[in-house]
């Protein structure tokens, strides 16, 4: 009798083990908030002290057109506008996940509509390389393929934009077909046994059934390969030329935040105007990569299947 | 249970491996200029084999992270390529210079451009962006393709301190490596940009400026003017290992040695000195 009762009393091994793994499992989710918080606060800090301790206008950073910190203007005001990086950065951004889009949907149809057998065994694992490989060989690529071909073709030194777009869409090509093919997956079977029971052909179904259905999940996809476009750094540094001048054309020399920031923080000194700067530059990336996170986060609500 | 005490066991195993220097060497670790970091880690290789058990850490990161974090007094030794008064944020009067050895800058550009010599004031026009073809300078006619490095580099300010004379530079495209700047001027029509001597290979064409070969002895008597001294600084007198490394490395055996063969000039050869504020002394 006192057997059964402290064994039921007292925990089993595997409620114990249970217990262990739940703290286990807290301890790590409390440590990686809390890395974030620090990243936040940390970026925050040194961001925002351009603007609190070296008296820089917001409005002066964000549109202004001249980039040179360490020196000042004609006004006095030091030459820290960030536009020209602003403008170049959204426009690889677009650029690149407006060649990708379509590519990528056309890939994840002919995978899960049309030949899911090919699909699976063959295009799957190859795009999937496509992630693996390191940025720093697409950029040199890109140096050594891309920007003699668009030198040769458009004209003009070969650096600039469209050779930046034409690298960004391959490296984002991958993460944009391989999360369109999974929404395309997540579209129900009984969808398209229905159209296809109402006499629609495979071309209909897929068209305004599927595809439809799929939106939400294929505008997550762009925007997470949007994401991964705008933090793209060491790739995009190499043929994108690295001029802090707004660019007049998409074959001219431009520059992103990430190729500014990456060069500079080498060369400038901790709490300097020179260096704040940068981090403001950082925490520009920062609220942009919370900004696509949220825009994913609506998309993935609105279109779930119910 | 047993599996769990057994990961405990390993990974408590683990912390302690790694809370305990296998090796109880000494060392030093060096941080900045990347022109200067083929000489460091010469030198720190060949100074931890004469000396077993003591290690010499380099990185590169650029003469401004050489010069915060040995102001900080986050690393033992920061390179770099300026004085510490010309950087703007560093309290020179902290630090304690030791000029390692001299650099000599030149102009490079495009093998096919057409001119191998070049004045002094119509490389800085094309710098200020006044001339925009090659053909302006009896050169073939393609337009001129600036490529600068990074704001803040060392070579950079070195090249517009000599070159520009106080005049601006014409915003163009930055690259941050020495190795990036030659292989795009090697492969770009028109393109022209600069680097250290040690760094020019037959890829590119170099410039003389006004008759003036970029040459070692020409830099020795100053009549190549753009030049630099590469310093290790420390923050205060150094002791201990880290005086034997700088010692070392100014010892008649690296001098005469390595620092030649690794394309750098002996600061024992210099015939000038010059200061802070560009003035040559003696």
């Amino acid at each position: 009798m006192e057997e059964i009762q402290k064994s039921l009393l007292t925990k089993s091994k595997k409620a114990k083990l249970e217990q262990i793994g739940k703290a286990i499992s807290l301890l790590c989710i409390v440590f990686i908030v809390a890395v974030v918080a620090a990243i936040f606060y940390f970026v925050m800090s040194k961001g925002l002290a351009t603007f609190f301790k070296d008296g820089v206008n917001v409005f002066d950073f964000l549109f202004g057109t001249d980039w040179a910190p360490g020196t000042v203007g004609d006004d006095g005001k030091p030459l820290v506008g960030a536009l020209p990086m602003l403008v170049g950065s959204f426009l690889v951004t677009l650029l690149s996940a407006i060649v990708a889009t379509p590519f990528a949907i056309g890939a994840a149809v002919f995978m899960t509509e049309i030949s899911p057998n090919l699909g699976k065994k063959v295009l799957q694992p190859v795009i999937e390389l496509l992630v693996g490989i390191p940025s720093v060989v697409y950029g040199f690529i890109g140096l050594t393929v891309v920007v003699p071909a668009v030198r040769n073709v458009f004209g003009g030194s070969g650096f600039g934009i469209l050779a930046g777009t034409f690298v960004l869409f391959v490296m984002i090509l991958p993460t944009v077909t391989s999360m369109t093919v999974d929404s395309l997956n997540a579209v129900p079977r009984h969808y398209r046994e229905a159209s296809l029971a109402l006499g629609a052909t495979r071309w209909q179904t897929t068209y305004k059934v599927v595809l439809r259905a799929a939106i939400p999940g294929i505008l997550t996809a762009v925007v997470f390969g949007m994401a991964r476009a705008f933090g793209e750094a060491l790739a995009i540094q190499m043929v994108i030329g690295n001029a802090a001048i707004l660019p007049e054309n998409l074959t001219t020399p431009a520059s992103t935040l990430t190729s500014i920031l990456t060069m500079g923080i080498g060369n400038t000194i901790m709490g300097t105007l020179e260096n704040n700067v940068l981090w403001s530059l950082a925490l520009l990336l920062l609220l942009m990569s919370l900004f696509f996170n949220i825009i994913i986060r609506m998309i993935g609500k609105k279109g779930e299947f119910k | 249970m047993k599996k769990i005490l057994q990961l405990a066991l390993v990974l408590s195993g683990l912390l302690f491996l790694a809370g305990c220097k296998i090796d109880k060497g000494e060392s030093i670790t060096v941080v900045g200029s990347s022109a200067m970091q083929p000489l460091a880690e010469a030198a720190g290789n060949e100074f931890s084999s004469n000396n077993l058990g003591k290690f010499v850490n380099v990185q590169g990161g650029g003469s401004g992270t050489g010069l915060s974090q040995v102001q900080s007094g986050a690393v033992d030794i920061g390179n770099s390529d300026l004085f510490a008064e010309e950087k703007s944020g560093i309290d020179a009067s902290e630090l304690v210079s030791f000029k390692v050895a001299v650099v000599g800058i030149a102009p490079i550009v495009n093998k096919e451009i057409g001119i191998k010599d070049i004045s002094m004031d119509n490389l800085r026009a094309i710098f200020t962006g006044e001339l925009t073809n090659w053909k302006e300078l009896g050169g073939k006619d393609l337009p001129i393709v600036i490529i600068n490095r990074a704001s803040g580099s060392g070579t950079r300010a070195t090249f517009e301190r000599w070159v520009m004379n106080g005049e601006k530079t014409k915003k163009a495209q930055e690259q941050d490596s020495t190795g990036m700047v030659r292989q795009i001027v090697s492969t770009t029509p028109g393109a022209i940009s600069y680097l250290a001597f040690s760094y020019i290979t037959k890829e590119v064409q170099e410039l003389s400026i006004d008759g003036i070969q970029p040459k070692d002895e020409n830099v020795t008597t100053n009549q190549w003017p753009i030049w630099s001294y590469e310093h290790m600084y420390t923050k205060g007198q150094p002791t201990g290992l880290t005086k034997e490394y700088i010692d070392f490395v100014l010892s008649d055996e690296m001098q005469n040695g390595m620092i030649p063969k690794l394309g750098y000039i002996p600061v024992t050869q210099m015939e000038v000195e010059r200061d802070a504020n560009g003035e040559i002394i003696q």
